[in-house]
């Protein structure tokens, strides 16, 4: 297992330097001066000489590369135009509340798509399934901050229960940080609720059709038995290869939800920065953002191999 | 974030080369060429749900290109007489903060939609589908090359990577349209490139080859051919998904600029008028949940065409 892992991450190494090249591009492709671009139009020469001294801007493209890898490895991310401040800190303060966000969200994907998944697979051409079905590919449709407008409409405005924006840390006050979960985590958990749903209900009516599932019925297991310990057990690993698919794909899609809710993770800070143009802070959350990403699938790949011995990576 | 997702399961399948003969072969994930584009539609006209999906579909073609026959009033005129009033016989859908007729709008708004679907999807279908010809056929080199890079574009998630994208080159639909497409070549290069992986090794692939046609000419008139059903699929699936990123991009203030209507900017507009103009955030987004809705039912009808054990 070790060796597995090992192989895994030698073969991200490519991944990760392609991931840094493309951020480093970012910034070299808005038009203009990039030291501009860093620095804002209101910087004084000095500022300026001295940056486009620090970032080489004299020198050919590979030296700026590897002057801006050295400092990215050794955490100098930059400083945000506006205000001055770190923007590594700022990353990492906003990590949390889009880890929480993204936590939540798998949590209700999860308590709606396993059952409605099982239900109807195993009622396979019922109203049960086919209204599920239709649940999910309407859910699969339906554009998240689309969903999340509806839910301050209905359940914020017309019906006050949730506050419809804002964020209060956990560890501040509990019950107000869980209010101020629900409707992003519903918003984003519903799209991950649908795709997980129809991928469990076309897992399980492969497994449920397998020799050994009839060989477990034949013996007089009980329905639930059956279904639980022979068929979602089998049917788990796709499963949780979307899931941490889906998580990866989370992280984009926090971007949307996090604007609608003013929920100060690293996708509104995103947003935020790409409007005030602070272009060290959009390079600084591409370049997490990607990285956490290929960090999730490797994850899921490592985990996909636990849960089935009988898969070797290589 | 939209798309549907396909078990793949293994199909026994009947395989029928351009230019060749009939065979039967086991395989996994490759799924039956159709016998006929007619049938096909004919096909799908009588699925009631592909039927429903042609129908949403041709509902928002209808009303792109005919927009100034269909839409009541011009989208851009102002009336401030009858700023954010409600639903009503004069004004179907209402009217936003300026006057202007929501439905107009809407309708308008299916223009930019469908532009930045169409051409994104195209764009990325043809490039990618000749990355992953290329890499599928020659192998080796070409294919490490070729893949490490549809990798590095697939190591970022889609909307940050097309926010980014815009957010350097500037908000306009050109952008978005280059953005959508960048972040959807490596699912057209990945499937072409697993499809040619299996089709050029057949036998009426070989014996092209050894008759002595060029590789251009054996890649695009045999190996393409026999590879495009589930490039249609995908490319069903993934409009869908280009008409939601870009009424991402539009909401964020990314997309096509005001007063030019789309629906994620009229979906940005409308959040300040919640309380007051709930309509205004009603239509647009309907519009964009039945447009996607469509071509998923689309995109599942095709695919079931395509592979009936599915």
């Amino acid at each position: 297992m070790l060796r597995v892992i090992l192989i895994r991450i030698a073969s991200l190494l490519p991944i990760l330097v392609g991931i840094s090249v493309v951020t480093f591009s970012l910034i070299r492709l808005v038009p203009g001066d990039p030291v501009i671009a860093l620095l804002g139009m209101e910087a004084d020469e000095a500022s300026i000489q001295a940056l486009r001294s620090q970032l080489a801007l004299d020198q050919p493209l590979v030296v700026q590369y590897f002057a801006w890898a050295g400092r990215i490895l050794t955490g100098d991310f930059g400083r945000s135009i506006q205000g001055g401040r770190d923007v590594l800190s700022m990353l990492l303060g906003a990590l949390g509340p889009t880890a929480l966000l993204s936590l939540a969200a798998l949590v209700v994907s999860l308590l709606i798509s396993i059952p409605a998944g099982i239900i109807a697979a195993t009622r396979r051409n019922s109203l049960a399934d086919y209204s599920a079905s239709f649940i999910a590919l309407c859910g699969l449709s339906m554009p998240s901050f689309w969903l999340g407008i509806l839910l301050i409409m209905g359940l914020s405005i017309a019906v006050p229960i949730f506050p419809a924006s804002g964020y209060v840390s956990p560890g501040q006050d509990p019950a107000a940080f869980f209010l101020h979960l629900v409707l992003p985590a519903i918003t984003l958990g519903a799209a991950l609720a649908a795709a997980t749903m129809r991928m469990t209900r076309a897992t399980m009516l492969e497994v449920l059709r397998a020799d050994y599932v009839r060989t477990a019925r034949a013996k007089g297991l009980r329905e639930r038995h059956v279904i639980w310990h022979h068929g979602l057990s089998n049917a788990r690993i796709p499963i949780v290869t979307l899931l941490g698919i889906q998580l990866g794909q989370l992280l984009g899609g926090v971007v949307i939800t996090e604007t609608v809710f003013s929920w100060p993770g690293i996708g509104k800070l995103t947003v935020d920065a790409i409007f005030a143009r602070d272009y060290p802070v959009v390079q600084g959350a591409v370049l997490i953002t990607a990285t956490l990403f290929v960090l999730i699938n490797l994850a899921t790949d490592l985990i996909y191999t636990a849960l089935d011995p009988r898969v070797r990576l290589t | 974030m939209a798309a549907g997702f396909d078990s793949g399961t293994a199909s026994r399948i009947v395989r029928r080369g351009v230019g060749g003969s009939m065979s039967a072969v086991d395989a996994s994930a490759v799924i039956v060429a159709p016998q006929g584009w007619r049938r096909l539609l004919r096909g799908l006209a009588t699925d009631p749900r592909s039927a429903a999906g042609l129908a949403l579909v041709g509902i928002a073609i209808v009303a792109a290109l005919f927009a100034p026959l269909i839409a009541p009033v011009d989208p851009e005129l102002p009336d401030f007489v009858n700023i954010l009033a409600p639903p009503s016989t004069s004004h179907l859908f209402g009217t936003d903060e300026l006057g202007r007729d929501v439905l107009a709008r809407i309708v308008y708004g299916a223009r930019a939609s469908l532009f930045v679907g169409v051409l994104s999807v195209a764009a990325a279908a043809v490039v990618g589908t000749l990355i992953g010809l290329v890499a599928g056929y020659f192998g080796r080199w070409a294919d490490a090359l070729l893949m490490r890079l549809m990798d590095i574009i697939f190591a970022f998630p889609s909307i940050l990577l097309a926010l980014a994208i815009t957010a350097v080159l500037g908000p306009s639909l050109t952008n978005a349209v280059l953005a959508i497409a960048v972040v959807n070549l490596p699912v057209f290069a990945r499937l072409a490139r697993a499809q040619t992986l299996v089709v050029s090794r057949l036998e009426f692939v070989e014996a092209k080859r050894a008759l002595g046609f060029g590789t251009a000419n054996i890649l695009l008139r045999t190996v393409l051919p026999n590879i495009q059903a589930p490039l249609i699929v995908q490319g069903s699936l993934l409009f869908a998904s280009a008409i939601i990123t870009e009424s991402y991009l539009s909401f964020l203030g990314l997309g096509a600029q005001p007063p030019t209507p789309t629906w994620g900017n009229m979906l940005r507009n409308a959040i300040g008028f919640l309380e007051l103009a709930p309509w205004l955030a009603w239509f647009p987004g309907a519009a964009i949940f039945l447009i996607v809705l469509g071509c998923n039912l689309l995109g599942d009808g095709l695919r079931d065409r395509f592979d009936p054990r599915d």
